[in-house]
């Protein structure tokens, strides 16, 4: 595998519009095909060796093609944005839209990332080891067809409308859930590994959510139905299990109608 | 002004019947005329392409307030689909379309007249504003009225001067062009959480029939001559076993015979037919029912229709049928919008996927195709997609090519899911014919402008008519055996005058022309009754003052008005 690192030496005063920063625009080029790649300040459109120096040549395939981002990235949206695959790794905090309409390869953040990330994600795997903003793996606006596949995995707490509309893949968060998770989801899986605020499952067709903590307000839509022993992320523990949200239809599989599932540790 | 000489081109003109002729076509101040009348023309070389008058639709929804409900409350159908900034406005949606995106692509598929296919006559100033923003085409728009109080209470009375009073009102107070019927009486119905299930089912309080609403729209019709027919979305529309409605329907314009000055032959129009032609008692067992349907309209000269072709793409169904809106939400419990419109009518939003795993979907595909290819008049049988409802009308070139190749009908069933069971569903597969660009002609322009009453001034190329003229890249002495060059072609036309503008050059819009807001005015004698019910319905049952309602002026962009005088 081969590695590009870019450094940003020359931050953006406004907001760096970064979806051609994939392995897959990468792939084949040379550092200095590489800065010549196109990137938006604002309307503004730029060459990336504007804001970054550019070491190391592209990988044959996006599959061979790693990307290290260093220096102050926290102004730098959209990076990854429909990568099939690859790795991208970035050295402190990104903006909003990391990883959105992935669908496949590796994206590590070690820092924060603000919201809408791993927006409509369709797989690979999406690593930020600070807290995520607002719409964590959710959908982009309007769409009901959210999060397909793949796994994100926040260290931190995320924001608000986590999970909307998710139809599959596993999205693991090892601090709170603000307002809002898994609204309108037909399958994949929600762990909370801390307590969530509320409004958790609203509308929920299908899918699962563990909650480790507590869910501070509950909806009235869901059914307590017994308590079931289940190993979550390799974690052993007893749950309790809930089936909802009743207001909502629900699909019948083999005769029997499917729910949607919230477990919350005893 | 600008003068012109198409040159070496193969010219289809079934207005005048001319079919693949190489003659020269002479454009000066806008309009067609004869070759010795030019003195310094420029020359344009259509050598090995095909020259056509510029394309008509009779049915789209492309403008007004359910398309604009359509485009906010689908952001994602704008997302990744929009191109980036080619000409002086930007392009943005697909199935929905912004207005300029509309007006551009039509254009590059050398159309140049949209009939707007429903527009709420509370709402008219909305669609008059969005038609200005539509640039390049030439538009009009049909008021709705087979739910309407006024039309109803008239009908019921069998007051047809009264009706016909009202009507002339109505259009000119919403600059409307012709009588839009969705639904009879089934969307005033759902008013009362109800639809007319068939033509004999009684609109609730008001007690008159579907049938009865049919009729008397076309003797109101015919009572003033309007250039267009009555434009019908027949009752029970997209249900299984509805074909038999639709003859119903069809078989009320038995008797009547045109009665205009615009050249129109048909009493009836019946729009988007392949929602109209099912047969089979669920989603089960589903079936075409196209050959019977399309067999009367063969056998009755008074009767239209356009296809309604679906294209098999995710898509955002609107229309004024209110209840069909509200019941295609529970088939496929997607988002959703539906509204009443006070008086008047209602309408509903609701996206849909037509998807080749699907079997109905793909019967649905083989019915409207079965229709145009089983017609024997395609004068009298139009191409569209009801844009948005079967497919975006960007489609149009994909259904030409359908209907000009039987191979490319049999590359698209080789995706289907359900391919034997579509077989057996309907007659698709034991069709060979494929059309010619003569006949194409006749479905996109020639008959369509008949239709609408237009054809003095659109459609053709004969002398006198507005310069509007398509030419594509397409040699009929040698036909591309690749049916994605025939899409090609017609997708991005190699020139299209508007109104002798060259406005787009291979497939790129270069200018934009002054588009115009087609109307009707009718003259009709003075009528005390209907002004004083229309001064008491106002007062006593509008949520807004008479005065507020009309169109003002600024709304109404680049008019051009057809006259119509019933008082002589």
């Amino acid at each position: 595998m081969k590695t590009v690192t870019l450094t940003m030496t020359n931050p953006p005063e406004l907001y760096l519009e970064g979806q051609n920063i994939t392995p897959d625009a990468f792939a084949g080029k040379t550092a200095a095909e590489i800065a010549a790649i196109d990137v938006w300040e604002g309307k503004l459109k730029s060459p990336l060796g504007k804001y970054f120096t550019v070491e190391g040549n592209g990988g044959a395939t996006a599959a061979d093609t790693k990307i290290i981002l260093r220096g102050d990235c926290s102004r730098l949206k959209r990076v990854g944005q429909q990568m099939t695959a690859g790795e991208i790794v970035i050295e402190g905090d990104a903006d909003m839209y990391i990883g959105g309409w992935m669908k496949g390869g590796k994206i590590h953040v070690k820092g924060n990332v603000d919201s809408f990330c791993g927006l409509a994600m369709e797989g690979g795997e999406l690593i930020i080891d600070g807290n995520a903003g607002h719409h964590l793996g959710s959908s982009p606006r309007g769409e009901w067809r959210g999060m397909q596949g793949g796994v994100i995995r926040v260290a931190g707490s995320v924001g608000n409308d986590t999970a909307t509309f998710m139809n599959g893949g596993t999205i693991i968060i090892g601090g709170d859930a603000d307002i809002h998770v898994s609204t309108h989801a037909e399958g994949g899986t929600v762990i909370i590994k801390g307590n969530a605020k509320g409004r958790v499952g609203g509308q929920m067709v299908k899918g699962n959510i563990y909650v480790f903590g507590k869910i501070e307000n509950p909806l009235p839509g869901f059914q307590h139905i017994g308590e079931v022993e289940e190993e979550v992320d390799g974690t052993k523990a007893r749950f309790i299990h809930y089936i909802g949200d009743l207001g909502e239809r629900h699909p019948v599989s083999r005769g029997k109608p499917v729910y949607g599932n919230i477990y919350t540790r005893v | 002004m600008s003068e012109f000489l198409i040159k070496n081109g193969f010219v289809f003109d079934p207005l005048q019947g001319i079919k693949g002729d190489r003659m020269e076509i002479a454009v000066r101040d806008g309009k067609i005329v004869e070759t010795g009348a030019l003195r310094h023309p420029e020359t344009i070389d259509a050598s090995g392409m095909t020259v056509m008058g510029g394309g008509i639709d009779i049915h789209a929804h492309v403008v007004g307030p359910k398309v604009n409900v359509g485009r906010l409350f689908r952001p994602e159908d704008k997302l990744f689909k929009s191109p980036l900034k080619r000409c002086s406005r930007m392009e943005m949606g697909f199935s929905v379309p912004s207005t300029f995106k509309a007006g551009y692509d039509y254009a590059r598929m050398g159309y140049v007249f949209v009939n707007e296919a429903a527009m709420p006559p509370l709402h008219s100033p909305h669609v008059h504003e969005e038609i200005r923003d539509t640039p390049i085409i030439d538009n009009a728009a049909m008021p709705v009225f087979a739910n309407n109080w006024f039309t109803l209470e008239y009908l019921k009375n069998h007051e047809i001067e009264n009706n016909a009073a009202y009507t002339a009102w109505l259009l000119r107070a919403t600059r409307g062009f012709a009588i839009k019927a969705v639904n009879p009486g089934g969307t005033e119905a759902w008013g009362w959480g109800l639809n007319c299930e068939n033509i004999h089912d009684p609109v609730p309080y008001f007690d008159i029939t579907p049938a009865e609403i049919i009729t008397g729209l076309i003797e109101t019709n015919e009572h003033l001559g309007l250039p267009h027919s009555v434009h019908l979305h027949c009752n029970n529309l997209g249900n299984p076993g509805n074909y038999t409605d639709t003859l119903d329907s069809l078989k009320l314009a038995e008797g009547y015979t045109p009665k205009n000055n615009f050249g129109r032959e048909q009493v009836l129009h019946a729009t988007h037919l392949q929602f109209h032609s099912y047969g089979g008692d669920s989603w089960g067992n589903f079936e075409s029912r196209a050959p019977e349907v399309i067999d009367y309209v063969n056998s009755h000269d008074n009767i239209t229709i356009d296809i309604g072709q679906v294209t098999l793409d995710e898509t955002t169904t609107m229309t004024a049928d209110g209840p069909f809106e509200h019941h295609l939400r529970a088939l496929n419990n997607l988002k959703w919008a539906n509204t009443d419109v006070e008086l008047e009518t209602a309408a509903g939003v609701v996206p849909y996927i037509y998807s080749p795993k699907v079997k109905v979907c793909t019967i649905q595909w083989a019915v409207g195709l079965e229709l145009a290819l089983l017609s024997k008049d395609l004068m009298r049988t139009f191409v569209s997609t009801d844009h948005p409802n079967a497919g975006p009308f960007t489609r149009y070139p994909r259904v030409i090519t359908w209907l000009m190749s039987r191979a490319a009908r049999d590359a698209t069933m080789k995706t289907f899911k359900w391919l034997e069971k579509t077989i057996d569903a309907t007659s698709i597969d034991s069709i060979d014919r494929e059309l010619d660009l003569y006949e194409i002609a006749q479905m996109t322009r020639a008959g369509p402008a008949r239709a609408l009453g237009i054809s003095n001034t659109y459609g053709g190329l004969a002398p006198g008519m507005d310069a509007d003229i398509a030419i594509y890249p397409l040699n009929p002495e040698n036909m591309p055996s690749d049916p994605a060059e025939i899409e090609k072609a017609f997708s991005r036309c190699a020139w299209l005058l508007k109104d002798g503008v060259v406005t787009v050059r291979d497939g790129e819009v270069l200018t934009e022309p002054a588009k115009r807001t087609v109307w009707v005015d009718v003259k009709v004698p003075e009528n005390a009754q209907v002004q004083r019910d229309i001064y008491e319905h106002f007062l006593r049952y509008y949520s807004v003052n008479l005065d507020n309602y009309s169109l003002f002026e600024e709304h109404l962009f680049n008019p051009r008005v057809i006259e119509v005088d019933t008082t002589e």
